[in-house]
């Protein structure tokens, strides 16, 4: 069983983020494999053990993203792809999932995962519009995968603690939900092993997708507050004790 | 300018996230002297179609047919997009759940286009609609415009419109006109099966008046019971965002947000929390909530009514003795 799993490169989850127009100072700051993307790996590298084949990482950005690339090959990923983009940021989602499509025709593959949304634009719509351009069946927010022949039964998540099973062929595309495994950790043979594993560069426009623009990012800021919050301060046990009087006193839930 | 809603129900229920769109869409409509009109999709679903024409809207489409029974993304994307082929609205408006969130963006790219999700706002800035959605987990804002030729889609977050501002119709009801789409089993590629709830959970935290709730900040599992122990001080449960539950430090049971409880205690008192949206949309209706974090920019302080900035492992103890003596 062939899978690919898209993995995003992301602003490390308390990276202090400086606004610069409709993105981000990217100099500023770490980067990050996307969390829920992480799942994705996870459950591909297990998917792997169990039913053999290969485990493609493929990721969209600039050169950094190598790097993301080369903790998927160390958690046990067999080779990279890297799709090169310096203006990555500025694509919307479907010229994103255009580019990947394009890239994931070029490989055999059984199935493609990704993880539901990354933590940066958040748009959510990567897997499932992958599924309408590869034209395969999909399912999104995935809790379990059976693999049987040539069909997965899937539990799939639905809001309030619902869920529901779902009969799906392959080749198929998945979006997996945060916390449907636990995630490895590299080891230090992984990182080791993964030095002589390749990683494939794609210049985005050779792959000769037309990325024109369905949407756009005119500008990002800091939310306007809806509420005044009242902040207190002084050492630990004067806040401690500011707090119960304003939750007895004026608050009065307690 | 023409605006469809397209609305969802399971097992013969509204979502009710369905009202807060079309809340939206006449907010808009009225903004850019704009027709609403609703589409209700699935089978045996007149019902919910004559309930939605008794609504301020030009005409409800009613989208029947066996194979929709059923919610599939394929068969909802071959239908929906037969149907927006010929009624040409110009804005497809969606409440941005789950179901949503899984066929709605091929929807919108089967017709070559493609959509703003997750909103929580629009302003109309003289004419030019400007979709206004979160990134960053909340601690940023986005301005997001259309580009090229309509239809557009965006979906609403649950929360951003009042549902019961919804209008009614001024004079009785609108007409229901049923549009049949051409739909063959082969094109359903998945097939959906049971729907069920894991265990029925122990604890009802929407019962609960008084909440207690980690996040990421809480770092590792050997520190919860400081956070227990502040829980029991205050008489209050103990609950966490996503991340806990997902690393197995609290059971599932205990998370809220999208994924898991919706509550709307007397207090909740947030610890280490950032506010990501996916946790937010669980607790934003308590009465009084309370956030200490590290960070002064995290997204939980916009909904915050008291704010602590600093080391939670600092001010739990002490919050839990003031507490005590409190009593």
């Amino acid at each position: 069983m062939n899978i690919i799993v898209c993995i995003k490169q992301v602003p490390a989850k308390d990276a202090p983020l400086s606004i610069a127009g409709n993105w981000i100072r990217e100099s500023d700051i770490g980067f990050e494999m996307n969390e829920p993307d992480s799942y994705a790996l996870e459950e591909a590298l297990r998917l792997k053990e169990k039913h053999g084949g290969e485990v493609i990482a493929l990721s969209m950005g600039p050169e950094r993203v190598k790097q993301t690339i080369k903790e998927a090959l160390a958690k046990g990923a067999d080779r990279g792809i890297h799709i090169a983009d310096d203006n990555f940021a500025q694509l919307d989602p479907l010229g994103s999932a255009k580019s990947l499509a394009a890239a994931i025709q070029q490989q055999k593959h059984d199935l493609v995962l990704t993880g539901l949304q990354s933590d940066d634009k958040g748009f959510g719509q990567t897997g499932v519009l992958l599924a309408s351009l590869l034209d395969v069946p999909h399912a999104t927010i995935i809790m379990a995968i059976e693999v049987d022949g040539q069909k997965m039964k899937l539990k799939r998540e639905l809001e309030a603690g619902w869920f529901q099973h779902i009969e799906c062929p392959l080749p198929a595309v998945l979006t997996i939900q945060s916390g449907i495994n636990k995630v490895r950790y590299a080891t230090l043979k992984g990182i080791m092993a993964a030095k002589k594993k390749e990683i494939t560069t794609i210049a985005r426009e050779s792959l000769g997708v037309s990325v024109e623009p369905t949407q756009r990012v005119e500008k990002i800021y800091v939310p306007t507050k809806t509420k005044k919050t009242e902040f207190l301060t002084g050492t630990p046990k004067e806040v401690a004790g500011k707090l119960v009087e304003k939750l007895k006193f004026e608050a009065r839930v307690i | 300018m023409k605006i469809l809603v397209i609305t969802e129900h399971r097992q013969g229920k509204w979502n009710n996230t369905s009202f807060e769109t079309l809340a939206a869409a006449q907010q808009i409509a009225k903004d850019t002297s704009s027709a609403v009109s609703g589409l209700v999709i699935g089978k045996g679903v007149a019902g919910l179609a004559n309930e939605l024409a008794a609504k301020n809207v030009a005409e409800v489409l009613l989208v029947e047919h066996d194979l929709l029974e059923a919610y599939t993304p394929d068969g909802y994307c071959v239908a929906l997009s037969q149907v927006i082929s010929s009624a040409k609205p110009d804005l497809v408006l969606f409440p941005h759940t789950y179901q949503v969130r899984d066929f709605a963006p091929k929807l919108a790219a089967m017709l070559g286009k493609g959509m703003i999700g997750d909103c929580v706002g629009y302003r109309n800035e003289g004419g030019k609609l400007i979709f206004v959605r979160q990134m960053f987990q909340g601690k940023t804002a986005a301005d997001v415009t259309f580009q090229g030729a309509a239809p557009w889609f965006a979906s609403f977050q649950a929360g951003a419109f009042r549902s019961d501002l919804v209008a009614a119709h001024p004079s009785g009801k609108v007409p229901v006109n049923s549009v049949s789409v051409e739909l063959k089993a082969e094109q359903v590629r998945t097939k959906p099966l049971d729907l069920f709830k894991e265990a029925k959970s122990a604890v009802d935290l929407t019962q609960a008046p008084l909440i207690v709730a980690i996040g990421r900040g809480i770092k590792a599992p050997e520190n919860i019971p400081q956070a227990e122990a502040l829980a029991k001080a205050l008489g209050g449960e103990i609950a966490a965002s996503r991340p806990i539950c997902d690393e197995g430090w609290l059971p599932m049971e205990r998370q809220i947000g999208s994924s898991g409880q919706t509550v709307a205690p007397k207090l909740y008192l947030a610890l280490g929390i950032s506010g990501a949206i996916q946790h937010v949309v669980g607790m934003k209706g308590a009465r009084t909530i309370v956030a200490i974090n590290k960070d002064q920019n995290a997204p939980i302080f916009e909904i915050a009514d008291y704010g602590v900035v600093g080391d939670i492992f600092e001010i739990m103890p002490a919050l839990t003795e003031a507490l005590e003596k409190a009593k």
